[in-house]
């Protein structure tokens, strides 16, 4: 009885400390998430003002017009090429390759290329345009952000259109319709809410990525309009550059928390919305 | 007259317009499969033009430096001296440590998650974690050069000479692959069938013993994909890095002091370089690409044997 009543504790002992373990880890990634967010509103928003969005960046003062402009520039044609060739390939994966062998392996290298280095990205088109072209560009840009997006929009498209159901198809199909016709209307009325989060989810990624922007656009401090030829100012280089090689001068590491609590934000607000779309979705 | 047979839309009735239009759809039929085709295809593609783009501007340096190359404990670009060592050992000294930290925090966060949060909080908690991942990696390398690294050198100066070194990337590195290593364990904790959950517990399990001998033996594979998956990212990553590894180019064997990693070098160097030194550092560039995809590879095909299963 004694001896029952000793291992009942012990498991029960065992069972409090680890439960307590859990509770605290949960509760350190909690506080490690504030203390991230509270050091960036700390440190940005004494930057914030209206000069921010309507001055270029200087090397004493400034704002970050020009990059903040330049960023969505180059976001958004990366975001249009890479939905355009995502949603395509996630597509015949899900309606047409199916269960092949050539679709299996594509989706594998796809889940691959979903995670690899962002810096390989740049140099690869380093590699392929700035060195043939012998310019840093705003097009080397938007074509690495292009590529980083490709493989999100790919898994995306092709896990919401999986949803939809077969019978809807055969419904479809039974009425007369032409595949193609089956697929555009039937499919993508179905999956929209699905992929279009997938592809603000895409974006809200490239859009803070800093590696790939290192060996193609580059960075600037004048002005951009849509001149895609020649290097594009842009918001997390300028934050790159500003915490490092300009890190001397105080305003320079000031403006760089003001964008990097710009930049969270955005990317933030970018999640929640997409969160938001495809949860409408559920309830519908 | 019209043939006894049926077997095209003419000897169906059909007139020439209903024709044209049937003709139409068809060819449009063809050009849509053959175009989402040509774009799935894509991807195999990219995958082989990173491959050779990189290595053939990488050649240079693989055939001129030789096996120096892999061997060369000294990256100084000064003297055409090109040895990767330091950078490789940076590279899996940061990712270990990392991988050390994070794996029993995301552990308890999934477990926290799964088995003995409050429904209401779930999903918030849930979403917050996932809106962790979601967080630019340059916003943490800003965070740990101002806050971390200072912090540590206040407080472990012996350790911590300066702030930032090896051990202070991978914390950062931690701090960036919790969230992503939480994620993909509650997701495969929660395919485990609540009916296998609840019949350990009404045998008088406690939670604890329910996760050890129940959950977690069930969903292994896909656990252990998660952790390479978080590897994977923590191998390649940039810009987390960069600003606290403290870029020192000689190879020491150090845990805590400075160092440098494969990625950090490239971003560094890369910019301000030219010739052998560039060839080197795509290189570098190829190599770092073969490990991640490795890495990557056997992520994914633990996770997919996981997927099988709960379809």
């Amino acid at each position: 009885m004694h001896a029952k009543s000793s291992i009942y504790q012990r498991r029960k002992l065992l069972n409090r400390l680890i439960m307590t373990a859990c509770v605290s880890a949960a509760a350190f990634g909690i506080a490690w998430l504030l203390m991230i967010v509270a050091s960036l509103l700390i440190k940005g928003v004494p930057g914030l003002s209206l000069d921010l969005f309507t001055e270029r960046t200087r090397m004493s003062g400034g704002g970050l017009g020009n990059v903040i402009l330049g960023s969505l520039i180059m976001t958004a044609l990366a975001t249009v090429i890479g939905s355009l060739i995502g949603v395509a390939a996630g597509t015949w994966l899900a309606e047409y390759g199916d269960r092949s062998k050539l679709a299996s392996v594509i989706r594998f290298i796809n889940d691959v290329l979903l995670s690899a280095p962002s810096i390989i990205i740049g140099l690869f088109i380093y590699a392929m345009m700035v060195l043939p072209m012998g310019h840093f560009s705003g097009w080397a840009g938007s074509v690495a952000l292009a590529v980083l997006i490709i493989p999100v929009v790919i898994r995306s498209t092709e896990d919401m259109l999986r949803l939809v159901p077969g019978s809807l198809r055969e419904a479809a199909s039974a009425l007369g319709a032409h595949r193609w016709w089956v697929v555009v209307k039937v499919c993508y009325g179905g999956a929209r809410a699905g992929i279009i989060t997938g592809i603000l989810l895409g974006t809200a990624r490239i859009s803070g990525e800093t590696a790939p922007l290192l060996f193609t656009a580059l960075n600037s401090n004048q002005w951009n309009f849509f001149d895609m030829g020649s290097e594009m100012p842009n918001l997390p280089m300028t934050l790159y550059q500003n915490m490092t090689i300009n890190s001397f001068l105080p305003e320079q590491v000031q403006l760089a928390w003001a964008g990097a609590l710009i930049l969270t934000l955005a990317v933030l607000l970018l999640n929640i919305f997409a969160r938001l779309m495809s949860s409408r979705r559920d309830k519908a | 007259m019209k043939d006894a047979s049926v077997s095209s839309p003419h000897q169906l009735g059909a007139h020439d317009g209903e024709l044209q239009l049937l003709r139409r759809n068809g060819r449009l039929d063809r050009l849509f499969a053959g175009s989402t085709f040509f774009f799935a295809v894509t991807v195999l593609v990219l995958l082989a033009a990173i491959m050779v783009t990189l290595f053939i501007s990488g050649w240079p340096a693989f055939s001129q430096l030789g096996s120096s190359f892999f061997t060369g404990d000294r990256w100084a670009a000064n003297v055409n001296n090109f040895g990767i060592l330091p950078a490789v050992y940076g590279t899996l000294v940061t990712s270990f440590i990392a991988i050390l930290v994070a794996v029993p925090i995301s552990f308890g966060i999934a477990i926290f998650l799964t088995e003995l949060c409050p429904v209401f909080l779930r999903r918030a908690l849930g979403t917050m974690v996932e809106l962790l991942a979601g967080v630019p990696s340059i916003i943490y390398g800003m965070w740990g050069m101002e806050v971390l690294a200072p912090f540590l050198q206040r407080h472990m100066p012996t350790l911590f000479p300066a702030g930032t070194g090896l051990t202070t990337a991978g914390l950062i590195l931690a701090v960036m692959i919790i969230p992503f290593i939480t994620a993909i364990t509650r997701d495969v904790m929660m395919t485990v069938p609540p009916m296998l959950r609840e019949s350990a517990y009404g045998l008088g399990c406690t939670t604890w013993e329910v996760v050890r001998n129940v959950v977690f033996p069930s969903v292994r594979a896909g656990m252990v994909g998660g952790i390479i998956l978080g590897l994977g990212r923590a191998l390649g990553e940039t810009m987390a890095v960069t600003f606290v590894i403290g870029n020192n180019l000689f190879f020491k064997t150090t845990v805590t002091g400075q160092g440098t990693s494969i990625a950090a070098l490239i971003a560094n160097q890369f910019p301000e370089a030219d010739g052998l030194q560039r060839s080197a550092l795509l290189a570098l560039g190829f190599l770092l690409f073969v490990i991640t995809f490795i890495v990557l590879a056997i992520a994914r095909l633990m996770l997919r044997r996981m997927d099988k299963r709960s379809a």
